[in-house]
């Protein structure tokens, strides 16, 4: 599409004589310069290179052909710098770029880690004698005893939404930050030279642009939230004290450890009524959104 | 330097009050990467701790005597120790369900999207959100029914009937990307492969299968590290390891070793390497897939 429009908005150059001799005016003056900074130096740098040449002994410059660079590319020095530059371009650009894919992958990494791995992850990292939160928190001095995170019924919980939180904040910011990058630019200027300041522009303009799509990460949030069963599974299955014992877990207890599959399925239905008033939402928010 | 420069029109004078919001945000900026570094270290590093430093106290940060011997009992290395022979059978099971699942799905969500994006009749908009509403239901609302029909025909504990579920939410989510990338290629080009002479399975094999690549490229890539997650479904179909996957394996080691805390790490971290290798390699696709899959209507 875009080749055909392009051949037939461009016009064949056929001018008459006079705007002929116009063009070649206004360009002479550019021309001129140009040949003077430009082309004039390049072919007395080529000139240069060809004698002997060294300023110290001005009245002794014979014609040496290519001597000067047949001499440059034996010179081990030359080589020597080549190297350097090349490992100065490598280095700098590489370790920019490999910086810069290691620090996106890094925000996407706990998004990647599968749901058990990042369970048993955070089960080993606030188990009560040996875990690393106990021991981090006490060798730098902030709790003096070492507390029991999933065993306390009344800690438990949060352990849990920690863990959830380290999975799936990236989603979340990932959504944001796509939505964020499509805020016009437009209505920030103009509201800046009507003198609003960084709060205003922010609450009325960038906040309210992507309020759609933070209400659908919200929703999406929310539905998996309420299906969730392998963090907790993994963590606590559901205890101590049945305090991190969430819908699904329950739905899956009430089947599979006392066999009441008629209670399971009653429960399965209930968690589904809730999910489908969610995707009802979602659904809604998306056929209403931004992006259509 | 011109392009920054022509970049950034109205570049304001220096400002101890910008220099500190800078200075701010590049101190979150680190601190937010340790906290999302340091809980996945912690899980590489006990992995290749021995036994015996994973419970000094005081702990020891960095292990003093490394090594990879678990990694290489649960992956490739010789060992006779049965719950990592299970484990490897998990390895392999996961490879074989999710490589399955995701081929199935994407070759029949790919097909519908298609019809989804081009060939509109009579409520296939609405179709398409019953299809999105269907990945969307809890696996706890349909597992009991599953199991019985499974049970009753002999399926339980077979790789078949986890990936004969697993295809069932998996393709609808491949039908809602697929469609969302579809829509975004100029009919157009249907069009003109028409009138070449192609059908329209045709035009969608020559024309816009080649043209959208990356789309399903990041779409198989997501189908993947959804069906390799899995773990309700898994916990519930398999009981030896003839099928289960590696969550479950995962979750039979936290019952068996409870505290070879080494073993459990190990177990852990080879089951997060293929999707974190994957994130990192391909993460502009994962990234542009996430966002246009939960977003666009």
């Amino acid at each position: 599409m875009q080749l055909f429009a392009g051949r037939r908005l461009r016009p064949t150059l056929r001018l008459p004589k006079g705007e002929k001799w116009l063009a070649g005016a206004m360009i002479a003056p550019a021309a001129f310069v140009i040949f003077f900074v430009a082309a004039v130096p390049l072919v007395g740098v080529l000139w240069m290179s060809l004698y002997h040449h060294v300023l110290t002994n001005p009245n002794n410059q014979p014609f040496v052909g290519l001597g000067n660079y047949t001499n440059q590319l034996g010179n081990p020095d030359f080589w020597a710098a080549v190297q350097r530059s090349v490992v100065f371009t490598v280095a700098s650009t590489g370790i920019e770029l490999v910086l810069r894919w290691i620090l996106r992958g890094l925000v996407i990494l706990p998004w990647a880690l599968p749901g058990v791995s990042n369970a048993l992850m955070w089960r080993w990292i606030d188990q009560a004698q040996y875990g690393a939160l106990n021991a981090a928190l006490t060798q730098t001095g902030l709790t003096d005893s070492y507390i029991n995170w999933l065993g306390d019924p009344h800690i438990a919980m949060f352990m849990v939404v920690i863990a959830d939180v380290y999975k799936n904040t990236p989603l979340v910011a990932l959504l944001i930050l796509a939505a964020l990058q499509t805020v016009p630019k437009e209505p920030i200027e103009a509201a800046r030279v009507d003198g609003a300041g960084s709060f205003q522009i922010f609450r009325y303009i960038t906040l309210s642009w992507i309020k759609p799509v933070i209400l659908i990460a919200l929703v999406l949030r929310t539905m998996d939230a309420f299906k969730v069963f392998d963090t907790i599974w993994i963590m606590t299955k559901g205890g101590p004290a049945n305090s991190t014992q969430t819908i699904a877990i329950y739905a899956y207890q009430t089947a599979y450890n006392t066999y009441n599959f008629g209670g399971g399925a009653a429960l399965g239905y209930l968690i589904a009524l809730l999910i489908a008033v969610l995707a009802a939402i979602y659904i809604r928010l998306l056929r209403g959104g931004p992006a259509k | 330097m011109t392009a920054v420069a022509a970049a950034r029109p109205h570049r304001r004078k220096w400002s101890f009050r910008a220099a500190a919001l800078r200075a701010g945000l590049y101190v979150a900026m680190v601190v937010t990467l340790i906290c999302i570094l340091a809980p996945f270290l912690w899980l590489v590093i006990s992995s290749i701790s021995s036994q015996a430093d994973l419970i000094t106290i005081p702990l020891q940060w960095i292990p003093p005597h490394p090594s990879l011997s678990r990694l290489a009992a649960l992956t490739f290395g010789s060992t006779t120790d049965s719950s990592a022979l299970g484990f490897r059978a998990a390895l392999g099971n996961s490879l074989v369900v999710v490589g399955s699942t995701t081929v199935i799905a994407m070759v029949t969500g790919t097909v519908a999207a298609y019809a989804f994006a081009r060939l509109h009749f009579w409520g296939s908009n609405r179709l398409v959100y019953v299809f999105l509403a269907t990945y969307m239901l809890p696996p706890i609302a349909l597992i009991l029914p599953v199991y019985e029909f499974l049970s009753s025909i002999g399926l339980l504990d077979t790789r078949i009937a986890l990936i004969a579920v697993y295809s069932g939410f998996v393709t609808p989510f491949v039908v809602w990307l697929m469609r969302g990338y579809f829509e975004g290629i100029s009919s157009d080009l249907d069009d003109a492969a028409r009138v070449d002479g192609c059908s329209r399975l045709g035009a969608l094999w020559r024309v816009i299968l080649p043209v959208s690549l990356p789309g399903l490229f990041s779409t198989a890539v997501l189908a993947f590290l959804l069906c390799w997650d899995e773990f309700f479904y898994a916990l519930i179909l398999t009981q030896t390891s003839a099928s289960q996957t590696l969550p479950v394996a995962i979750n039979d080691f936290i019952g068996r070793h409870s505290t070879d805390f080494g073993m459990l790490a190990a177990g852990g971290l080879i089951a997060a390497l293929p999707p974190v290798i994957i994130a990192f390699v391909c993460q502009r696709y994962i990234v542009s897939g996430l966002t246009a899959g939960s977003v666009k209507g």
